[in-house]
């Protein structure tokens, strides 16, 4: 049998599911709950609602989903940005699938196109470069999502248009770092996690070793891994190994894929090419250096330089702290004002007079609704702007699962989506909807004749 | 403002948000309502169905088929599993102007070819030309009517528990080569449309096997979508197993790698029936002898139940499908 074959055998696969849930059973009698597990990456949380195995585990462990879906957690204020570029005139935005659909404060991208935007769904950052090739009149934008896996791609993409000598290709960046991110989930202390899945893609270019400070410095156990059902199963039933032994160790369960020291070639792509800077996630507002900006060298290819968007460290930082946890009040909510914490956002509408050489857009339209304060070019937007009862943030932080949201699967579906992480096909929103959050088994079909 | 946006025409969820929002609000009529394939009715000559369809894909040729075939076939399958033998269809065309004529005589040529399989013909059609811009160079709109037996009654009404859920092959094979042909995803050679005419598959199945109860085709929304809709309509669960799920590896491959799921994937060659557990076997043997339906396989069962569609996964978990939401879009990450 292939490796392959192997690693989607599904008796091999029964066989461990009892394994770990016999494992499970045993965890969890002696922390006297379920044992809590976080999958880090989106794609994770799709394999763990496609394969059933939330329902199959329930009730022994819980597993939550983390802030590992890049569309899920682009600010609101990212998206209004890129909205306002798809209104500039000759300007063809080209973006992968998942983004079209994202709600930012009034409008989406899918709403813009049929209004008359263009938007073009791409399947990788070489295609937008061949689409600005194709159609020299047109400014192609490339909105630059995703985390460690597709930078380099992004960066590799720079490089092929300065080759092509191309001006009318940028990229608007705003791909961001797990890192950093995991640090600030962990540090916050709210989700409360035994053990962590880590993605096997993000550490194919980063290294296990990018997250060894996870055991070290919080003492919970780690391991990356891929994600066939195999894959996911082995990663749990060590994790349940380590938490009866008490290593917390990060270990590499993905070694034909993942070197302890990462893909330094694509390592090498993305410093090339980009700077860490500061960056806003949704649900957790600006994270040190989570962020990956074009490198001044390569400005002509910086969309947030064309079209005069600030970064946050050229307006010198905003002050949007991560809001703190009234652990009686209810998670999520803001200790102070007893709100529901801000989804800061930075938003600057541009529209007429694009220049194509690399000029800045000076003509601002302004975005209807929510009361904006504008700091250099970059705005924050109030509450009342963004969607509320949305739980996003808090399902990013680990805090709930989307079940624990009223929205989910009422006001917000995949047809009408309220938050992100109902829109994106790495989204946890979307994967309990799409195979639904069945908490107890549906008796299996019966033996059938023929 | 609302607007169209073009998940109103994926066949999911905004689909039928605008059906029974807006069509059926002005349209509205028993024959109407029943929103299947084809509507059927009784006329002086017997009973008749009826379908329509308008055909945009792009790219106009892709490998197995064209839009030509498959305006033909749509048409036809729609009438087919709706247990008409298909007689006539009429075709419109509207074209760009700057169209070459060259490729509107391969459509063409196409469209003969799969009616002289199929045994229909085109009996009236229309043509208009629009200005260059106005339109992605041709669409086709096809409507068929046939003759459906006088002691036929397939529909909602007629599946109970213990029914057998059958599919006369692989999934996924036309939404896929049509998405990675119009994205130059270079997976070209290992995928190819599944584009058909069923009529003559399906007749011989309706005329051996008294125990159909109803049949659907999985064009847009694929499979699960179809599952979802007959469940509603019969009030009815129906719980499908994973790994009888026939599907290509080319398909299952191409899928997992952007991120999609072949069972919301369209098919236009592929028919779903819903028949007595007595007649399975019969059911099996003759699809599997036919042109369409070599890789015919059983695939779940009718359960009592309120509308849910179950998949019982490899691993012996269970999730729920819904209907397609959204169209399906490639994993960024």
């Amino acid at each position: 049998m292939s490796v392959l074959k192997k690693l989607n055998d599904p008796q091999l696969g029964r066989q461990m599911v009892k394994i770990v849930k016999e494992q499970a059973a045993r965890v969890a009698e002696r922390l006297g709950r379920a044992v809590r597990l976080m999958e880090v990456c989106g794609t994770h949380t799709m394999a763990i609602s496609s394969t059933g195995l939330r329902g199959l585990l329930s009730g022994l462990m819980e597993l939550r989903s983390g802030p590992g879906c890049p569309v899920c957690v682009t600010a609101a204020g990212d998206i209004e940005q890129m909205i306002a570029i798809s209104r500039v005139p000759g300007v063809t935005v080209a973006t992968f699938g998942d983004m079209v659909r994202v709600p930012g404060v009034l409008s989406s991208l899918e709403r813009e196109r049929a209004r008359g935007a263009r938007v073009q769904i791409v399947y990788s950052p070489a295609d937008a470069v061949a689409l600005a090739r194709d159609n020299p009149a047109r400014e192609v934008v490339f909105l630059g999502v995703g985390f460690e896996t597709t930078a380099p791609l992004a960066a590799l993409s720079i490089n092929e248009a300065a080759q092509l000598g191309l001006s009318n290709f940028s990229v608007y960046s705003i791909h961001k770092l797990v890192p950093p991110v995991m640090r600030a989930l962990l540090g916050a202390g709210e989700a409360r996690v035994d053990g962590l899945i880590l993605p096997g893609h993000v550490c194919a270019v980063t290294g296990s070793k990018a997250f060894a400070f996870i055991g070290e410095e919080y003492g919970i156990p780690a391991v990356v891994t891929g994600f066939t059902m195999v894959d996911i199963l082995d990663a749990l039933h060590v994790l349940l190994n380590k938490m009866q032994t008490g290593d917390s160790r990060v270990v590499n369960g993905y070694r034909w894929v993942v070197r302890d020291e990462g893909n330094l070639q694509a390592q090498g792509a993305i410093k090339d090419c980009f700077y860490p800077g500061d960056a806003i996630w949704r649900g957790f507002g600006v994270i040190n250096n989570s962020g990956l900006f074009i490198k001044e060298h390569l400005a002509r290819y910086d969309a947030m330089r064309k079209f005069g968007l600030d970064t946050l460290e050229r307006v010198g930082g905003l002050d949007l702290p991560m809001p703190e946890v009234d652990s009686v009040g209810g998670a999520g909510q803001c200790a102070s004002c007893n709100e529901s914490p801000r989804d800061p956002m930075g938003s600057l509408s541009v529209a007429g007079g694009f220049v194509s050489d690399g000029g800045a857009v000076t003509q601002p339209v302004g975005i209807a609704g929510g009361k904006m304060e504008a700091v250099g070019n970059r705005f924050t937007v109030d509450d009342a702007a963004e969607p509320r009862g949305c739980r996003c943030g808090e399902l990013l932080r680990g805090i709930i699962t989307p079940p624990d949201c009223a929205l989910f699967g009422r006001k917000c579906t995949p047809a009408s989506p309220v938050g992100p992480c109902m829109v994106s096909s790495e989204g946890a929103c979307a994967a309990y909807y799409r195979y639904g959050a069945t908490t107890t088994l549906v008796p299996g079909v019966e033996r059938l004749k023929g | 403002m609302s607007v169209v946006l073009l998940a109103h025409g994926d066949g999911g969820l905004l689909t039928r948000e605008l059906v029974d929002g807006l069509f059926l609000k002005y349209f509205n009529n028993p024959l109407l309502q029943q929103l299947s394939d084809a509507a059927v009715f009784n006329s002086p000559g017997g009973r008749m169905a009826m379908t329509t369809d308008a055909f945009v894909v792009d790219p106009i040729f892709f490998p197995g088929g064209d839009i030509g075939k498959l305006a033909v076939c749509g048409t036809i399958n729609d009438l087919a599993v709706s247990g008409a033998r298909p007689r006539y269809i009429t075709a419109s065309f509207t074209i760009e102007e700057g169209f070459a004529l060259a490729d509107l005589e391969k459509v063409v040529a196409s469209m003969a070819e799969a009616c002289t399989e199929a045994g229909v013909d085109v009996v009236a059609g229309d043509t208009k030309v629009v200005p260059r811009g106005h339109l992605d160079k041709l669409f086709i709109t096809t409507t068929g009517v046939g003759m459906v037996p006088e002691k036929l009654d397939w529909g909602y009404h007629r599946p109970v528990p213990g029914d057998v859920v059958l599919v006369n092959g692989s999934l996924g094979n036309h939404g896929l080569t049509i998405l990675a042909a119009r994205e130059n995803l270079g997976l070209d050679g290992a995928l190819a449309s599944d584009c058909a005419p069923l009529n003559n598959t399906i007749n011989l199945l309706q005329k051996h096997c008294s125990g159909i109860k109803m049949m659907r085709d999985l064009t847009r929304g694929g499979l699960a979508t179809a599952a979802k809709e007959i469940a509603e309509g019969c009030g009815l669960d129906i719980r499908l197993r994973e790994y009888a799920l026939p599907i290509d590896a080319a398909v299952r491959g191409a899928a997992e790698i952007l991120g999609l799921d072949p069972l919301y994937l369209a098919n236009e060659g592929k028919f779903l029936v819903i028949i007595d557990p007595a007649q399975v076997t019969k059911a099996l043997d003759i699809l599997k002898q036919s042109s369409y339906g070599r890789d015919s396989q059983v695939i779940g069962q009718i359960c009592a139940g309120s509308g849910n569609v179950y998949l019982q996964t490899p691993l012996g978990g269970t999730k729920i499908l819904g209907l397609l939401a959204g169209q399906p879009l490639p994993r960024i990450c």
